[in-house]
């Protein structure tokens, strides 16, 4: 169980990023996190493992404070929190196999990682792993040599290797055609659901939210603007989310290329005389 | 418009100067200069035309090089130069990795940063001859000194572009391993290692090509080697010997250039 109490951070440049954020996701949940480009989607689940570190507030992961913890503590608790990213972020010179063994690095000592001398479960649950995202035959490669959607299922065997009691996922889809993107939200539902494991996930896509979570968290500028199911998520839900200016700024924005689409028109027309 | 009233002409406005009469009178300006700086060098002339008939005489000696009457010399001054040259690249090397890892400012912490950072700067700021001098000074003459010279060059050369190198490196792959709770060493392992290493082995064949063309100018001022043969040469003004061994020095560098572009390729 996840419990975040008064989450707070302010980047160097004075950029609120998030304002008292108080959520819980319970065991087994899958929470999508939606909002409009810079609400501070992606902060959040960074200053949960702590690649961003939060100005205040609690990230309670069972009855650990991930926030008071030093170097070494905090290393140890990385471990029980899987991470999947929107580049896919896989380390591209470095075989398939050796990305998804990079998930068992907190838990071997340097020499067996250095030489790449794992022990025989950890390899064994490697390859069960590349198995169940299809990619068995594929562990050899590099993975710069893989496709977007091959890449991400990478992500996510490296994020599963970890044995994690949490996964953060920053927008899984954004770099994929829709139909990949279905694919990829399938499997980490089901993953989630096999495994009894509660996962936030970003999204853009509303549908696609709507679609595949169990529950919905809106983010407007740092704040908790919605909680609820994906029926609950209604058009007023929305524009509370987006905002009524983000709407008329696009109506506005459909004015303006009307005119301009009329200009080039007539311009076209001038030439072809 | 109809066509006719478009203009046909049209240059490139001047990017510097907007104004014509300033721009030519920068222009002359800097033309006097010029003719009245190289005026102030002062040549012998008288001196020159000696130094052309000796030259003259370099160019045959190049031209009709002897490699036999002083083939132990020069065979002896090879071996010292090419085992120089290859020591000290090896040595140079291992050392500029933990100084270019200490050197880049995403690994190192502050301190640590500008340690590595002044080692790399007093490597760079001294050319090879000044230390090359100074070791022989220390050590005596000899290939000794020759070879601490170029390990010396080698770490300013190789950990600062190693730093560089690592502080441009991809920064979602490193924050994906470090979100595994890898350690440094792992995340340097893991996510730096594969990222910069095909440079630092482009990098270090090309300073090993470097070092040996260095190992024939520090040997003129006493650090041994194949430039010490040639020294000797050419103060016996055996200028055909000396034109052999800067053939051979040729041979070699040419060859140095094939063979790394070739492996480089084969790393890729
Ligand atoms: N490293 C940083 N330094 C300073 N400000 C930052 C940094 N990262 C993000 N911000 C700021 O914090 C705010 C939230 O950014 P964040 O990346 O969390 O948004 P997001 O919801 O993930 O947006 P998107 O949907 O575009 O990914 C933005 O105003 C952004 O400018
Ligand atoms: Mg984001």
């Amino acid at each position: 169980m996840l419990h975040l109490e008064g989450l707070s951070k302010t980047y160097k440049t004075g950029d609120a990023a998030l304002r008292d954020v108080t959520l819980t996701v319970p065991e087994g949940q899958i929470m999508g996190l939606i909002g409009p480009s810079g609400a501070g989607k992606s902060t959040l689940i960074r200053c949960i493992n702590r690649l961003v570190e939060p100005t205040a507030g609690k990230v309670m992961l069972g009855d650990v404070d991930l926030v008071r913890l030093g170097k070494a503590d905090l290393r140890r608790q990385r471990r029980r929190i899987g991470m999947i990213f929107q580049e896919y972020a896989l380390v591209e010179r470095l075989t398939v196999m050796e990305n998804v063994l990079s998930g068992r690095l907190g838990y071997v000592p340097f020499w067996r990682s250095f030489l790449r001398k794992y022990p025989a479960t950890d390899i064994q649950n490697a390859f069960r792993l590349l198995d169940r995202v299809g990619l068995m035959d594929k562990a050899d490669n590099r993975a710069d040599a893989l496709s977007g959607g091959q890449r991400q299922r990478v992500g996510i065997a490296r994020a599963l290797a970890q044995e994690p009691e949490l996964l953060l996922v920053d927008e899984p889809t954004a770099s994929l055609d829709p139909k990949t993107s279905r694919q990829i939200m399938r499997l980490l539902t089901e993953i989630c659901a096999e495994r009894g494991l509660p996962a936030i996930v970003n999204i853009h896509d509303v549908p696609l939210a709507q679609q595949f979570m169990q529950r919905i968290v809106g983010l407007r500028a740092g704040r908790v603007v919605f909680d609820g199911t994906p029926d609950e998520l209604t058009h007023d839900a929305l524009t509370t989310i987006y905002g009524e200016e983000d709407w008329n700024a696009m109506r506005a924005g459909d004015d303006e290329q009307a005119k301009a689409e009329a200009d080039a028109r007539d311009r076209i027309a001038a030439l072809a005389q | 418009m109809t066509v006719a009233a478009y203009p046909t002409r049209w240059r490139r406005p001047p990017q510097i100067i907007k104004d014509r009469r300033w721009r030519i009178a920068v222009q002359i300006g800097i033309v006097v200069y010029l003719i009245l700086a190289i005026g102030t060098v002062d040549v012998n002339w008288a001196r020159v035309y000696d130094g052309l008939e000796r030259g003259q005489r370099f160019v045959m000696g190049f031209l009709q090089p002897d490699f036999t009457s002083r083939w132990r010399d020069i065979s002896q001054g090879l071996v010292e130069s090419l085992t120089m040259t290859l020591t000290s690249t090896v040595v140079g090397v291992a050392i500029s990795v933990p100084i270019g890892i200490g050197a880049a400012r995403n690994l190192a912490p502050p301190w640590v940063y500008y340690v590595c950072r002044a080692i790399i700067a007093v490597s760079r700021a001294l050319q090879e001859v000044i230390i090359a001098i100074f070791f022989v000074a220390m050590f005596g003459f000899g290939p000794f000194a020759g070879f601490l010279t170029l390990s010396f060059a080698t770490i300013g050369f190789i950990a600062k572009l190693l730093a560089d190198d690592i502080e441009e490196i991809d920064e979602a792959q490193a924050e994906s391993i470090r979100a595994t709770g890898a350690s440094w060493l792992q995340l340097v392992n893991y996510a730096v290692q594969p990222q910069v290493m095909p440079r630092l082995i482009g990098l270090s064949l090309y300073r090993l090509d470097i070092n040996f063309r260095e190992s024939a100018v520090i040997g003129i001022v006493g650090a041994g080697g194949i430039g010490a043969t040639l020294n000797t040469a050419i103060d016996r003004y055996e200028y055909d010997s000396a034109g052999a061994v800067l053939l051979i020095i040729i041979a070699i560098v040419m060859v140095a250039e094939y063979g790394s572009s070739y492996l480089r390729k084969f790393l890729q």
